[in-house]
């Protein structure tokens, strides 16, 4: 009786959150029709016929001459560079989050609350110093130019992820490791690092993804495609081929397609990522 | 005697191995941090003092030279400004459409799912990607979106829309709303899962209307992501820099630029490196400033409440 009572005084809003929910929809996933019907015209095409009109014929002629181009390097680089980096991120933000979490000290909470004061340093007061260190170090347009960035820039908050996940280990099964003879080295390897799987992978998902698509430092410390990671394809095809739109939206769908390929794969699970991650964030 | 000795011995060197471990545990994030993070700010502070173009040691200290020219510079004003008019409109246009998806997502249960990761799509894109996606969107001649004004018969709304300084900020705001819509309805789905679903219950048996639960329980459930919400997109916004570079580079005549583009320009363009941390400072400050206050203020929100 209640709830049609509900029902009765409200009917706007039952019809209009649903019709919101089918624009938003529409706002969203139109971009990416248009990207992939445009990629598979011919360029004569997109100037006769209307933006909206199924291509002809599909033509895969722009995603072939994509593919023809440097795109699998900027591909492995981008591999690469997020690989190492997440890698070094989970170990040592897990590494720090185990003492920060565990050990009692005098600094302790002092030094967490600095390290976590680092989430809201502006990337770009960094930029230029990181760009003269870099340029000093001889790393500049290296492989390894991006790796000290993007791990450190990344650490705050995956330290604070992890020593909010670690604190809630039980501190018996440290205790128990610790009766059978495990050293404080043994002890987060093989207790720590196990239980704080999901915290890992958290943080893994969550700077994997920025990481992957991060631009202004890839921009600024790498000038050739041989070093250069995916964002920067688009980039560059785009000085190349800027009156070919379908060739560029074929890049565009080239660059984007790994990690929305990965998406289809634990769509949940990145999704549970980014919530964990964005909450701290 | 000999015991407590040793006890005591054992006991230092059992504190002097416990520092050991720590030192050891904390080292590579430390030094990461002081080298990447912590050098390159107090650096800036340092070249904000200088004049150099970057190349060779010709580099001038010039004393306040360029914080005063920053202080009178009108571009300068205008990007933050524009930065100012980003975070307004973050906040009130991103957050209550994440809002209201997040609570639609959430009421749908399991059909919703799939509607969750098409949602989710643009998150996965670079800024790059998205750049020149709606660069193409909005070119005016062959873009979809003139063309579909125009066969609406609204040939008067078709307009140059990056490349006109009416609109460019306009335009380029639309796009980083499409972008970061998701990740702020991810936040509040991830706020509205830990409410307790009895609350939602009673509410219901007690004749409450899906209005008033979420006027009454799940939006006070939200408070503190809703703050957060807001902080995060207050400095994101403030520190901008992706879209705008790639779709305008700040232009056309400033119209949108920001202060991290004008930062960039007069680094990498104009090659003013003194200038453009100075510029990279003002920016740290002001985000630190808004931190800090933002602290300040839901700390004591907090306690009051």
């Amino acid at each position: 009786m209640a709830t049609l009572q509900g029902q009765r005084v409200f009917p706007k809003v039952r019809i209009g959150v649903p019709l919101l929910a089918l624009i938003w929809l529409a706002v969203t996933t139109m971009p990416f029709f248009f990207v992939l019907l445009t990629s598979l015209k011919t360029q004569e095409e997109t100037f006769s016929a209307p933006v909206w009109a199924l291509p002809s014929s599909l033509y895969f002629g722009n995603y072939l001459a994509v593919l023809r181009g440097p795109y699998l390097r900027y591909f492995g680089n981008s591999v690469f560079v997020v690989g190492v980096s997440v890698l070094l991120i989970v170990l040592f933000s897990a590494m720090a989050a185990y003492v920060f979490a565990r050990m009692r000290f005098k600094l302790n909470k002092t030094l967490f609350g600095l390290v976590v004061a680092g989430m809201i340093v502006p990337l770009h007061a960094t930029l230029v110093p990181i760009y003269l260190l870099t340029r000093n170090l001889g790393l500049y347009d290296t492989q390894f130019a991006l790796l000290g960035p993007y791990v450190a820039l990344s650490l705050p908050i995956s330290i604070f992820i992890l020593t909010e996940f670690m604190r809630h280990i039980p501190k018996e099964l440290e205790e128990a490791a610790q009766l059978d003879g495990c050293g404080p080295f043994a002890v987060f390897w093989k207790v720590f690092l196990p239980l704080s799987g999901p915290g890992l992978a958290t943080v893994a998902i969550y700077n994997g993804i920025g990481l992957w698509n991060e631009f202004i430092f890839a921009y600024m410390l790498t000038s050739t495609p041989a070093h250069r990671t995916l964002p920067l394809a688009v980039w560059d095809f785009q000085g190349q081929y800027s009156s070919n739109i379908p060739a560029m939206l074929a890049v565009v769908t080239m660059t984007s397609l790994p990690l929305i390929v990965a998406y289809g794969f634990g769509q949940e699970r990145v999704i549970k990522g980014m919530m964990a991650g964005s909450l701290k964030g | 005697m000999n015991i407590a000795l040793s006890a005591v011995s054992a006991r230092r060197a059992r504190i002097s191995s416990q520092w050991l471990v720590i030192a050891a545990f904390l080292a590579p994030a430390l030094v990461l941090l002081a080298v990447f993070m912590l050098y390159p700010l107090v650096s800036s502070v340092r070249l904000s003092f200088v004049d150099w173009n970057g190349l060779g040691n010709n580099a001038k200290f010039t004393g306040l030279t360029n914080w005063i020219n920053l202080a009178h510079d009108a571009v300068f004003w205008q990007a933050f400004g524009n930065n100012v008019i980003l975070a307004v409109t973050s906040v009130v246009i991103e957050l209550p459409i994440a809002l209201v998806l997040a609570v639609l997502l959430e009421k749908a249960g399991r059909g919703s799912r799939i509607l969750k990761i098409l949602y989710f799509l643009p998150l996965l894109m670079s800024s790059v990607a998205i750049g020149v996606l709606f660069k193409n969107v909005y070119d005016p001649n062959f873009g979809p979106l003139n063309v579909g004004l125009r066969a609406m018969g609204l040939d008067v709304l078709a307009q140059d829309w990056l490349g006109d300084r009416r609109f460019s900020l306009a335009s380029t705001i639309a796009v980083i709303c499409w972008q970061n819509v998701p990740f702020y309805m991810i936040l509040f789905l991830a706020g509205l899962s830990s409410m307790s679903p009895e609350l939602y219950e009673a509410a219901v048996l007690d004749g409450a209307s899906e209005w008033t639960i979420f006027w009454r329980i799940k939006l006070p459930h939200l408070q503190g992501t809703v703050r957060t919400a807001v902080l995060l997109s207050v400095l994101g916004s403030l520190r901008y820099f992706d879209l705008i570079y790639v779709m305008t580079g700040g232009g056309p005549e400033n119209s949108s630029e920001l202060m991290a583009t004008y930062m960039y320009r007069s680094v990498f363009s104009s090659f003013q490196l003194g200038y453009g941390s100075t510029i990279g400072t003002a920016m740290f400050i002001i985000v630190f400033a808004v931190a800090m206050v933002a602290m300040r203020m839901t700390r004591r929100y907090a306690t009051e409440v």
